[in-house]
């Protein structure tokens, strides 16, 4: 940080999207030989300033580019690579059936005649590759490498190309732990070279460990930059949310004062393959949270309780009845609701607007008879619901997928609300939510708890499960491995769930 | 009224134009075309610019309700291939239906005193016939591309069984006046097709299974989770189809007083698909509007009528058609990219 020319330098960016402003006057200055993580919530811009930087958008009039002190016209992607500019996205841009040494080498392929000259491909690619310690060689298939060693491929391209600005967008999404301790390495290693990099993460502690300094966005605008010394959560959250957060979560539905009667008990649940033997129960006015590692079996539990896959055993019953059902149609009809763990896929229709897809539920029960749409009860429904959960859109007829991964949640939620549940198991009710929604997903959470609805909260986030739930099952490999908090005795804590999930202990039996 | 107030106005009217331009589609073009027609038709009469406008045929009433007519029955398959399409299947077999559909409407003409009932004679085979085609799509989860190709060739050779492959004619066809009458000096197969036009719309975009119908097309697996009978929406779409095709034999027949099981509406189901395309829905499911279809099927009729009163050859005709198809539909998706979502 004591050179006296930032390598980067983006000067009052703005950009306009039709009819929204994503950014306005942003600017943003990175040194070589520093970790500049960017943060923000979803929809604050960070996408789409770094969008701005690989080429991928141009920039309004009136903002400036300027590396190494010098300003540049970026117009796509080839100019962003010949001003040093890398990018690695979370979904990676490699192709899978090509070697390593190809990948790296796309577009500058060594050939004589055209034919492709591998040996020296390989010769170019191997020092790299050595340099960043990983453990293949250039001759490797792409398709045989997992999703972390995929990303040191795009990391040796973006060194290769001797880019002087890398950015990262929220590398560590689909790592395991030790992958992320691979990755921070590697990471260290490019700054003391001198290499700028731009570090996206919605993850507090991964910022706090790698950056030497971190900017926030908000709504499309600059907040501020810390320093080292200056970083800690609560000026984070307080920078990206604009307020204080001093009940994060929030759990005003007291446990054991409200715990009703068993609203919903399964028995011996199964699939056959992933799924052997649950039984649980459910109270009016719980939040039950479902932990477990990724695999371990609770969403498809959860499917296998709202009848979306077919089961080799196990009944439902919901307040007295066995509901048992055969189809989501059955479940909902019953009264118990699934939010899918992927919205995008399984939930939203993204080409239909905000008002549709709150009411594609009861737009049957609201119909005029002989199934004819009720406008007039539709667009009071989704004011209501956009009220409700201060879903934030401009008006209602906009199509969902232009909204931010909160909204998006919200508005699936309101759906899920409109068909008034007994029962609503949440898979993932924060994933890819910004820390405002998230918030509000909490109390809302816990105002159905207190309004007497049995809630079932799968989470991946083990400070999520603990802060909101009032009891926990934690899955193994299929079955319940072991229940903390609620009668048994044990507090909620994140060990004993970690304990219970990776086998080290049994907890109490379920 | 503040000042969210008033940039909420201002969305909301940005959004009305953007859908309204949305709608319009191809109609800018549509009409570009037809004034084109008219400049190029005065030309080839006079061989003059200066009279090319006022001796230009194209823009007669009596051309433009011919125009009309030619498009009608491609309309009425059209509107149900939107149905198939905005689900994001397709429907090869159309054309063959309508061929035995229509053999079907001029055999039933002939029974004495009850001729009529060859009209709901044709609907019930095209229906029953598209219920087939939805019940193989979504009972036994077979690609509608495969399952309606099939129809396209088995359909075809019903239709020829049914007359024992021979043309049947009815030259007293008690429904003749569909093909060939006019009402209040509107042909019967315009108001036939608008009317088809009209209920698909209500249809689409003001009941339930029209929402639905978005929902499949847009989303399968969102739809299934959120308890939509995805089945039921699929064979409705077929159902209507097969029953549309049905609609267009009888429309076919009567225009002819014949049906021939070989012959008729060969190829009609790809200008059917053109319509559909040309009218701005997408081949994925979940977009698209009836009102797009019904100028996409204008622009296809305009397009032959225009070409021949321009005295183009019947060999080039069917390369320009193609050209203008793959054209504008790049313009369209040129035109639709800057609103795409962000």
């Amino acid at each position: 940080m004591t050179d006296a020319v930032p390598i980067l330098e983006m000067r009052n960016i703005s950009k306009t999207f039709a009819t929204i402003k994503a950014l306005s006057g942003v600017s943003l200055r990175v040194w070589p030989g520093e970790v500049h993580a960017l943060m923000g919530e979803n929809g604050a811009g960070k996408s789409t300033l770094m969008k701005i930087l690989s080429g991928a958008y141009q920039a309004d009039e009136g903002g400036e580019i300027l590396i190494g002190g010098r300003a540049v016209t970026i117009k796509g992607p080839q100019a962003a690579r010949d001003a040093g500019v890398a990018i690695i996205y979370q979904e990676l841009a490699l192709a899978p059936n090509l070697t390593v040494a190809e990948n790296m080498l796309l577009g500058r392929e060594h050939a004589r005649g055209g034919i492709l000259d591998r040996r020296a491909m390989a010769r170019e690619c191997a020092p790299v590759l050595q340099r960043l310690g990983v453990t293949f060689g250039p001759a490797t298939l792409v398709a045989d490498l997992s999703m972390a060693e995929r990303q040191q491929v795009e990391i040796a391209r973006a060194v290769h190309a001797r880019s002087r600005i890398l950015v990262m967008d929220e590398p560590t999404t689909s790592l395991s732990s030790r992958e992320t301790e691979a990755l921070f390495a590697i990471v260290r290693q490019l700054r003391s070279e001198g290499m700028a990099i731009i570090y996206i993460s919605h993850r507090m502690a991964e910022v706090y460990e790698l950056s030497d300094r971190v900017s926030v966005l908000r709504d499309g605008t600059f907040v501020g930059t810390l320093n080292r010394e200056e970083i800690s959560a609560e000026a984070l959250v307080r920078m990206m949310v604009g307020r204080d957060l001093s009940s994060f979560y929030k759990k005003d539905h007291d446990a054991h004062m409200s715990r009703g009667p068993v609203i919903l008990s399964v028995r011996d649940m199964g699939d056959g393959k992933r799924v052997h033997g649950c039984s649980l129960e459910l109270h009016q006015g719980e939040v039950l949270g479902l932990a477990g590692l990724v695999g371990a079996g609770r969403t498809e539990l959860a499917r296998l309780i709202y009848g979306a896959d077919r089961r080799a055993s196990g009944t439902v019953v919901l307040d007295g009845t066995d509901i048992t059902p055969k189809l989501p149609q059955d479940a909902i009809a019953a009264g118990l609701v699934y939010l899918t763990e992927d919205r995008k896929h399984l939930g939203l229709f993204l080409d239909m607007t905000v008002r549709e897809n709150i009411n594609l539920g009861v737009i049957a029960r609201d119909s005029r008879g002989a199934g004819i749409l009720n406008g007039a009860a539709a667009r009071a429904r989704s004011a209501a619901a956009v009220k409700a959960l201060s879903i934030r859109v401009s008006t209602d007829m906009v199509n969902v997928g232009a909204l931010s991964g909160g909204n998006q949640q919200k508005v699936l939620l309101s759906r899920l609300l409109e068909c008034k549940p007994k029962v609503l198991i949440l898979d993932e009710p924060t994933r890819g939510v910004d820390i405002g929604a998230k918030s509000e997903i909490y109390r809302l959470i816990d105002d159905l708890a207190r309004a007497g609805v049995g809630v079932i909260v799968i989470s991946s986030e083990l400070p999520e499960i603990v802060g909101v739930c009032d009891r926990v099952l934690v899955m193994r490999e299929g079955v319940i491995a072991g229940e903390v908090g609620g009668t048994t005795g044990t507090p909620i804590t994140q060990e004993a769930i970690g304990a219970i999930a990776t086998g080290a202990s049994h907890g109490l039996a379920a | 009224m503040t000042a969210v107030d008033m940039t909420q106005g201002a969305t909301r009217r940005r959004l009305a134009i953007r859908s309204t331009i949305q709608a319009l589609g191809m109609l800018p073009i549509l009409i570009l075309i037809a004034i084109m027609f008219q400049f190029l038709s005065g030309y080839s009469q006079s061989g003059s610019f200066a009279t090319a406008w006022a001796d230009g045929r194209f823009m007669s009433w009596q051309n433009l309700s011919i125009v009309a007519q030619q498009a009608s029955i491609n309309t009425v398959l059209a509107a149900g291939m939107t149905f198939v399409i905005l689900t994001g299947g397709i429907d090869l077999s159309v054309g063959s239906i309508l061929a035995a559909s229509a053999m079907v409407a001029v055999i039933a003409s002939k029974i004495p005193e009850w001729g009529l009932i060859g009209v709901p004679a044709a609907i019930l085979m095209g229906l029953a016939l598209g219920l087939l085609n939805g019940a193989l799509v979504a009972a036994f989860k077979l690609p509608p591309f495969i399952v309606t190709l099939g129809s396209l060739t088995a359909v075809r050779g019903f239709a020829r069984l049914i007359g024992e492959d021979k043309t049947v004619f009815n030259p007293q066809l008690p429904f003749a006046f569909i093909g060939n009458g006019n009402l209040f000096g509107i042909p019967w197969l315009v108001i036939i097709a608008f009317a088809v036009v009209l209920v698909s719309w209500f249809v689409l975009r003001r009941t339930v299974l029209g929402v639905r119908i978005y929902a499949v097309g847009g989303n399968p697996d969102a739809a299934r989770l959120s308890g939509i009978k995805v089945w039921m929406v699929l064979l409705f779409v077929y159902g209507v189809s097969g029953a549309l095709a049905g609609l267009g034999g009888a429309m076919s027949a009567a225009r002819l007083y014949a049906a021939n099981g070989l012959q008729l509406g060969q190829s009609y189901e790809l200008d059917a698909i053109a319509a559909v395309i040309l009218g701005g829905t997408s081949f994925v499911g979940g977009i698209g509007s009836i009102w797009g279809t019904l100028i996409g099927a204008l622009m296809i009729a305009v397009l032959s009528n225009g070409l021949i009163l321009v005295g183009v050859s019947d060999i080039w005709q069917f390369i320009i058609k193609g050209f203008v198809i793959i054209g504008a539909v790049a313009l369209d998706r040129y035109r639709l990219k800057g609103s795409a979502r962000t």
